[in-house]
């Protein structure tokens, strides 16, 4: 476990580069995140993070599928918004775990 | 994953498909997608029975059985084992099929053709083998249209080079 000054907060990561705790993010936060992965969050990558972060909070796990099925983006358009991993980056970025899912 | 190597990530993989069986089917489908989701490139390769998953003639690709006889690890939901005799019975291998299929379902694991769409939205690419096609008479026509297109084992490998490339065979 790392922690991090991160937009003026000291937040605390995983081993894997993830928020520990999904509470203590904020937008500030968000856009930090996005800056060291080299994304400048549009209004597309918010509903992506808003819909994930929904999610997560509701205990559903978490998949390429079901932002595809979202209504926010298709699938192609999930990939371009977060270039070479998705699922990855955009939970990062979202202050969530980890992603456990294989699809 | 708690100790990271100091290994060089992975680049490409190429992976073929050469048995027509749900669980074969998947275990390649699954490979893919899984690399493209970490941002690596991938190629699938169908051939002999696989191309059963990539044919849209007859609806193939939508009827993959998961076979009963000669499986001696399926079981039933108790954790019985099934009889070989058992799974000879008319019936059982579509019971199976359909019964892992909606398991898959559950896990948010798509139907081939949309785990295909999926694959090739994240820019993997998905070819048949040319040798195979002309011995079970199929046309680029009775292929998925997602497939990308048809090879010579030749072109397979051509595709196949480069740092960091690996070619698995499911």
């Amino acid at each position: 476990m790392e922690t991090r000054t991160i937009a003026g907060k000291s937040v605390s990561f995983t081993e894997d580069g993830y928020m520990s705790d999904m509470h203590e993010w904020n937008e500030d936060i968000a856009k930090e995140l996005a800056k060291e992965e080299n994304i400048e969050l549009d209004d597309l990558h918010w509903k992506v993070l808003g819909f994930l972060r929904e999610k997560q909070a509701a205990g559903v796990s978490l998949t390429i599928r079901s932002v595809g099925k979202s209504g926010i983006v298709d699938i192609k358009g999930f990939y371009t918004l977060f270039p070479g991993g998705p699922l990855k980056l955009s939970t990062k970025i979202a202050g969530l775990p980890k992603p456990a899912s294989c699809v | 994953m708690s100790d990271k190597s100091n290994d060089t990530p992975l680049k490409k993989v190429c992976i073929i498909c050469a048995k027509g069986n749900i669980e074969d089917v998947y275990a390649s489908l699954v490979m893919a997608n899984g690399a493209v989701m970490e941002g690596i490139e991938a190629k699938l390769f169908f051939t002999f029975f696989g191309l059963d998953a990539i044919t849209k003639k007859g609806k193939r690709m939508f009827k993959l059985h998961t076979p009963t006889v000669g499986n001696p690890a399926l079981r039933f939901p108790n954790g019985w084992r099934v009889p070989t005799w058992m799974g000879a019975i008319p019936g059982m291998e579509g019971m199976t099929s359909s019964m892992m299929k909606k398991e898959m379902d559950k896990l948010d694991i798509p139907p081939v053709d949309e785990f295909m769409e999926m694959i090739v939205a994240g820019g993997g690419e998905i070819y048949a083998c040319k040798l195979a096609m002309d011995m079970f008479k199929l046309k680029k026509e009775d292929l998925y249209d997602d497939v990308k297109g048809v090879l010579t084992v030749g072109e397979f490998y051509e595709m196949s080079g480069g740092e960091n490339t690996q070619i698995i065979f499911t």
